[in-house]
């Protein structure tokens, strides 16, 4: 066995090289009893690294609520599990593909995505939908980040090009709907993008699957794509160099993605599990075959032994140390029964895939590396994959930032121009529709996509053979979390529970993609712990534990950290599908009501008119898409949250699509309620003849400044609308809910977009100049050069 | 009367075009492997969307060489009614039972949203439920629908009235606007001389259920069922 690994004798420093800290590496001899050799040291090392042992999140982590009612499966499964009903679950989870994305955009989306894929169809369930919460910088001027230039802008547009494309490529070959997400714009993300993939699958509840090896003798079988040099420390974020040959290129290590390979893996697994001879199953993504051995011995408290010469390779000449550590795509590793082999065999064999029985399951707890033969690593699988290090990383509060009425927005000097500034903020790539985006998704394939993109709140799918349908949102304010990372992230399970209620479902279950900077920096860590904290308080108040999801550290480049951005994903369950609300608004005359789960709404009461609230006002506004776009300021706080108000307003939300007496829900949040009723009046369009959109007249009476009153953003609110004769049904339901509902308006015939305020037009323009302007804006941005 | 889908490796929309027959439709249907050379005594095949093969070399490029398709081969000869859906269509293209194909969009971008189709044609099999010049929403998913032929090709198209659906706007004129990706005059589905084969850029199974948005797309499916019962009582 001539490999350049076999030579190489691990020293403190090789281990340094590795990313393993010298108390690290003692507890690596420790465990060993000996020195490692160097598959084994690269084996620890990508174990106990940050993306795959957690170890400076664990300590953060466990304040989390993880438990529910309906919860099947929490963390630490391949995807987490609840309860839908009619005997049948749903996995899902969302994870992070940031750093491979800025180096090769296209390639680091699209492998995001399929290894989200592979975790859900890993559990037996089959892929229904995908969500993508993409984060990129400005892809125009911004007027809050100036000093942005025009290179950076070009180069943030290709991105954005480049990981759309990857996105689209993997979902619609695949043949799953990508049907929802978000996608915002900050400077910080210039040079850091934030891709945050979310699949959601359903299964039968006794046809799921785990991965715990069990079964002393059982064979462990390798299937899917062969084993290349790509990826190798992908997931531990390490160079190599110093263990291959000085002659040999160094290799990217960014994987690359075959959705067409994927799909025939789909299809292969979910038939070989209806063999009933598949044991226990885990795919192979971060840390590949190392981390599926490991983890599956370990969770099944077993040993696994395993022959590399029997792994099917895509390049010759491949050390132990590279085989086990590299990261090529749609490659899974399964358990079977002993002597039902071929069986399974025959399934991918049927689908043109590799399958080969690399080893087997093996008693004493150790995992067992052979090639050829001959032992190249010996390690006991539990200490591995459970005993990495931990820490409690320093926390430090950032000094207060002193911040005065100089810093925030002055209402009142742009009062006349509020037409025009609206105009600006539909146009702005933050507000405006992302229709050029979602338009390059297959969002309807699988014909169960009840709601596109932009017609609800959330993206909704049904469930066929069932009454049911569920929905699915996403969201995460940086620009929140930076000023205030606990409520921030209270905002993000806020708004997108909020989001799932709109579309007349009840919100169950979160998931979660911590996305941060170097948690070496205490004042990240400050920020991560806050973040916890907040969505451990809104979890637990709107009954949504948090079931899965990953944590991205190290989001920064050049020493500058992204905003902390938390994204959460939440389910819900629409127990009939026919009361899904969307967003457009129906018919003329039909009445536009304000739902406040706030029993005294901030904005609408003259009591809050005071000087001290004035301030207060300023300050929360500070921090609106309105102070950003138009003021250029990105200052103060985010609005207060109240939880028992958002969920009020939640089950109100349900209650009301329960009852069937409403014709379209909309939440308020970017842009306030101006971009919310405008938005209903867009999503009129596709149902109505060419130019015939839908308008609005808002009167509102409140003594607050105008920008305050239509483009505060602050939460527990949604716009419906309702027809005359159901008015005092939704009333009623509203009332019961402890939601205030004020008539504020109605759906009108002319076309024409209007707000009062106290009597006079504040603004004013057809909905088609609007329509036109939020509908290309984003594709004109991209255009420009 | 019974139909058959057939599933390549990478077909997505197999599952969906099975579910609008049986569910939709309320006919008997069955999924054939790509490696079988029997069609099971299936009445009509559906050729579904998806990326066969991957769509590797081109688009259904490989596929024209599935064992099953020198069966759907035979069975298109023998008069068998045979519909090709998105790739199924650009299958049928490269297998040679429709003339002309497929470029990349105009926008060269993959491009998914209901467009709206007109019938050219109510005499074929595939369009016979339908009234002349009706309107039908029906979503569009593909990177490659750009029809193309040579002219010599395209006259004799249109000299036998094989083009069957043509992209229009919401209100049925011809326009540029109307048209997803540049196929010459405005081609969205075309049919053989004999009028058996049929192929189609846009999805007609995702618009079978007004739930979806559309069940404009049932009108295709209606015909060919009304096609196979009338053509086996005439020869009962």
């Amino acid at each position: 066995m001539a490999t350049a690994s076999a030579e190489i004798k691990v020293t403190a420093e090789i281990a340094a090289e590795h990313g393993l800290s010298a108390p690290e590496y003692a507890h690596v001899q420790q465990i060993l009893g000996r020195d490692p050799n160097i598959t084994e040291l690269g084996i620890f090392s990508v174990m106990w690294s940050e993306h795959c042992s957690y170890k400076s999140s664990k300590v953060h982590l466990k304040r989390l609520p993880v438990r529910g009612k309906l919860v099947v499966q929490g963390p630490g499964e391949n995807a987490g599990v609840v309860d839908i009903g009619d005997g049948l679950v749903a996995a899902f989870k969302i994870e992070s593909h940031n750093h491979p994305s800025f180096v090769e955009p296209f390639q680091g989306a699209t492998t995001g995505v399929g290894g989200i894929l592979r975790d859900i169809f890993t559990m037996g369930a089959r892929p229904i939908a995908v969500l993508d919460s993409l984060r990129f910088g400005p892809i125009t001027a911004d007027k809050s980040a100036p000093g942005i230039s025009p290179e950076i802008i070009a180069k943030n547009r290709r991105i954005l090009d480049g990981v759309i494309r990857g996105v689209a490529n993997y979902g619609n070959s695949f043949g799953v709907p990508t049907i929802g997400g978000e996608v915002c714009f900050e400077a910080c993300y210039s040079q850091n993008p934030l891709v945050n993939a979310l699949a959601l699958g359903i299964a039968k509840k006794e046809d799921l699957f785990f991965a715990k090896a069990r079964g002393i003798g059982n064979p462990v079988i390798y299937v899917g794509a062969k084993t290349g040099r790509d990826g190798i420390h992908g997931a531990s974020l390490l160079a190599s160099a110093e263990f291959t040959e000085e002659s040999q290129q160094k290799r990217p290590n960014v994987q690359v993605g075959d959705p067409f390979v994927e799909k025939l893996l789909l299809e292969a697994c979910l038939e070989a599990m209806t063999t009933g001879a598949v044991v226990a199953i885990q795919d192979m993504g971060a840390a590949g075959l190392t981390c599926s051995t490991t983890e599956m011995a370990s969770r099944g408290g077993t040993g696994i032994e395993i022959d590399l010469a029997r792994v099917p390779q895509r390049e010759t000449g491949m050390t132990p140390y590279e085989i086990m550590l590299s990261e090529s795509q749609e490659r899974m590793l399964l358990v079977a029964e002993k002597g039902r082999e071929p069986e399974v065999l025959q399934v991918f064999k049927k689908w043109g895939l590799d399958a080969v029985v690399v080893g087997e399951v093996a008693d004493g707890g150790l995992l067992r590396v052979k090639d050829h033969g001959v032992v190249v690593a010996e390690i006991p699988a539990h200490p591995l994959a459970e005993e990495g290090p931990v820490y409690q990383r320093p926390i430090a509060n950032p000094p207060a930032k002193k911040e005065s009425a100089a810093d925030w927005f002055v209402f009142g000097p742009e009062k006349k121009n509020l037409t025009e500034n609206f105009k600006r903020l539909l146009a702005s790539p933050a507000i405006s529709s992302k229709r050029w985006i979602t338009e390059q998704y297959d969002t309807m394939v699988r014909t169960n996509t009840l709601a596109v993109p932009g017609a609800a709140d959330a993206a909704v799918v049904r469930i066929k053979g069932t009454k049911r349908a569920l929905a699915l949102a996403t969201d995460g304010n940086g620009r929140w979390c930076q000023l205030s990372p606990r409520l921030g992230a209270m905002h993000a399970v806020a708004e997108a529970a909020r989001n799932v209620a709109c579309s007349g479902a009840k919100p169950i279950a979160a998931t979660n993609c911590l996305n941060f900077g170097s948690p070496e920096k205490p004042e990240v860590m400050w920020q991560f712990s806050e973040a916890i904290d907040g969505l451990a308080a809104a979890c637990n108040e709107l009954e949504t534990p948090i079931t899965g999801g990953n944590v991205s550290f190290y989001n920064e480049t050049l020493g500058s950290s992204i905003y902390p951005t938390p994204v959460i994903g939440i389910l819900g369950v629409i127990e009939d599908a026919t009361n899904v609300l969307k967003m457009a608004f129906r018919e003329d005359g039909h009445v536009v009501v304000l739902l406040d789960g706030l029993s005294v709404p901030s904005d609408s009461s003259a009591a809050n008119s005071s000087n001290g609230s004035d301030s207060h006002r300023a300050r929360q506004f500070s921090s609106s898409e309105y102070s950003k776009t138009i003021g250029g300021i990105v200052a103060g706080q985010p609005p207060a949250i109240d939880l028992a108000a958002e969920k009020r307003l939640q089950q109100c939300m349900v209650a009301l699509a329960e009852s069937r007496s409403i014709q379209s829900a909309h939440d308020i949040s970017d842009g306030g309620l101006a971009v919310t009723l405008a938005e209903s009046c867009f999503a009129s369009a596709p149902a109505r003849k060419p130019g015939d959109t839908l308008g609005a007249l808002l009167k509102i009476e409140v003594n607050t400044p105008a920008e305050s009153a239509v483009f505060g953003e602050c939460g527990a609110r949604a716009v419906i609308s309702v027809s005359q004769a159901s008015l005092n049904a939704v009333l009623e339901i509203a009332k019961k809910h402890g939601v205030s509902a004020g008539q504020i308006g109605g759906v009108t015939a002319n076309g024409i977009f209007r707000i009062e305020l106290n009597g006079s037009a504040i603004i004013e323009e057809p909905v088609e100049t609007l329509r036109d302007i939020w509908v290309h804006s984003l594709e004109r941005a991209l255009n420009e050069s | 009367m019974k139909f058959g889908v057939v599933v390549f490796p990478g077909s997505n929309c197999d599952h969906d075009a099975f579910y609008a027959i049986s569910n939709v439709l309320h006919q008997p249907v069955e999924f054939i492997w790509h490696q079988s050379e029997d069609l099971a005594n299936c009445d009509a095949v559906i050729l579904p969307g998806g990326f066969a093969h991957g769509d590797y070399l081109r688009t259904g490029a490989l596929a024209r060489f599935s064992p099953v398709m020198k069966s759907v081969k035979n069975f298109a000869k023998s008069g068998g009614l045979v519909l090709g859906i998105c790739n199924g269509f650009q299958i049928l293209l490269e297998a040679g039972l429709l003339p002309g194909a497929v470029m990349r969009n105009i926008g060269l971008r993959y491009i998914c949203r209901h467009v709206h189709i007109r019938v050219e044609n109510t005499a074929t099999p595939f369009t016979q439920a339908a009234t002349p010049g009706q309107i039908l929403k029906i979503p569009i998913a593909h990177n490659d629908g750009n029809y193309t032929a040579a002219p010599q090709a395209l006259v004799e198209l249109q000299k036998n009235q094989q083009i069957v659906f043509r992209y229009t706007s919401a209100d049925g004129k011809d326009d540029v606007a109307g048209n997803p990706n540049g196929s010459m005059e405005n081609i969205a589905g075309i049919c053989n001389r004999e009028r058996n084969v049929t192929g189609l850029m846009p999805h007609p199974e995702r618009a079978v259920e007004f739930v979806l948005d559309s069940a404009d797309g049932l009108v295709i499916f209606r015909s060919m069922l009304e096609s196979l019962v009338s053509s086996t009582k005439a020869s009962a």
